[in-house]
């Protein structure tokens, strides 16, 4: 615990927020910082870090919570599979997305078999017990899930198991931050940068995103201290006319990443472009499986083609994903759209924005 | 968590946060040890915690705290 609580130190959260302050005033103007990463979002809210700006500090969620970004079509997909009788198996959070009739959660109660797993494992073992069952493991998520996900396949080699396949929609998170960087009417001056994602990607993987985009990109751990010591490092770099990559969570993230996992997502997987909700498409930001292992591509194994859809009347998930909007700016917030019954992806997860601000903000 | 098992093969072991004891798979990361501490995610460690650097930031927040108190 002292690797936890040792970061969540209110005295020090006081000292950092008055340098941060201090800091803002020098400034002199406003300075938008994007957290990238649905966990920081979550970590945000939970520890008040707005209340300990000043006004000129602005916070505003990316499209970090990969759940959110998914596209409905990805869920008429895992559905239509589940219909025709494949054993679908899914990380929790994925259960209640709406796809555009009908949630996984809401067929698994008409009898679908839908399976939840904490570990990708997890699928292997039930295609195991099954042999006479398809099973289809539901491949979504940013660089850190990825590497454990993708695992399926030397998992199920390993075990001869040969009726499972992945209906893959992976996404990588630089990508996606140089297509919110070269939209200018965003003006996200800064990137507060995911943490767990930056264990695998390493510090610098964001130099080239940084030499480019001339934007702070400052690595963050999770706890309060993590996230103002990490804005204190933006502010500084904003007041020295800087943009530097600076690594704050050094004690998990390397310069170079984790190369044994990165190993493990090259040998299976290739960029792709990639469709996110809200966003539309973003160059190089998918990951798919090469040709090589196209028997554990679901798509391809049972002849399917995603179908990308318009978004719900209303929602505005998409600008809450490109930090346009603060979630009760939506019309839909808290009222027709709440936890119980969410109408956009941000309420469903619970890293996203919306389930976030109405957490911790309501 | 903390790696408490190891099987004989390094491709698999347990590790313990606080009494809770949990299965996790050790092959995305290199020569895992007893006693390492690790990042897990979906029962995967995917990066070692490196203790020493923790220490080292700790120390700044701490010495940043005593300073503020000095000020009072």
């Amino acid at each position: 615990m002292k690797y936890i609580d040792g970061f969540r130190n209110s005295e020090t959260e006081v000292a950092i927020s008055r340098q941060i302050n201090e800091l803002g005033s020098r400034l002199g103007r406003k300075l938008t910082i994007m957290e990238v990463c649905g966990t920081h979002t979550m970590s945000i809210a939970k520890f008040a870090i707005r209340d300990l700006l000043p006004e000129n500090i602005r916070l505003v969620s990316g499209p970090g919570c990969p759940v959110c970004v998914t596209p409905q079509g990805y869920i008429d997909t895992a559905l239509e599979l589940a219909m025709s009788g494949r054993i679908i198996v899914t990380f929790a959070d994925m259960m209640n997305v709406p796809g555009t009739k009908s949630s996984l959660s809401s067929i698994r109660s008409s009898g679908a078999r839908i399976e939840s797993c904490y570990s990708p494992e997890i699928a292997v073992e039930i295609a195991e017990k099954n042999p006479d069952a398809e099973v289809v493991f539901l491949g979504v998520g940013f660089e850190t899930t990825i590497a454990p996900a993708i695992s399926v396949i030397p998992c199920a080699s390993v075990k001869r198991t040969s009726n499972i396949s992945i209906l893959s929609s992976f996404k990588l998170i630089p990508p996606a931050m140089e297509a919110l960087a070269a939209d200018r009417e965003l003006g996200i001056d800064a990137f507060l940068c995911p943490a767990h994602v930056s264990a695998i990607i390493g510090a610098d993987a964001y130099k080239p995103f940084v030499s480019k985009y001339h934007r702070p990109c400052v690595i963050a751990g999770f706890e309060s201290l993590d996230i103002l010591s990490g804005i204190r490092s933006i502010v500084m770099q904003a007041l020295a006319g800087e943009a530097r990559v600076e690594n704050n969570y050094s004690r998990v993230v390397r310069d170079e990443g984790n190369p044994k996992a990165w190993s493990v997502i090259s040998k299976y997987l290739e960029p792709s472009d990639a469709y996110w909700r809200g966003i539309g498409i973003i160059p190089g930001s998918g990951m798919s499986l090469k040709k090589d292992f196209a028997e554990f591509d679901a798509e391809k194994r049972f002849g399917l083609t995603i179908v990308n859809e318009k978004e719900k009347k209303g929602c505005r998930c998409g600008d809450v994903l490109k930090g346009k909007i603060v979630p009760s700016e939506c019309p839909l917030f808290a009222a027709k759209c709440n936890p119980s019954s969410p109408v956009g992806p941000c309420m469903v997860s619970s890293e996203g924005t919306c389930a976030a601000y109405y957490k911790y903000s309501k | 968590m903390r790696i408490i098992s190891i099987n004989p093969d390094k491709t698999a072991g347990s590790a313990d946060f606080d009494g809770v004891k949990r299965d996790v798979n050790l092959t995305l990361i290199e020569n895992p040890c007893i006693g390492d501490y690790v990042i897990i995610h979906a029962g995967f460690a995917i990066e070692k915690f490196n203790v020493e650097e923790a220490e080292k930031q700790l120390e700044i927040f701490r010495e940043l705290a005593a300073t503020m108190e000095g000020q009072k």
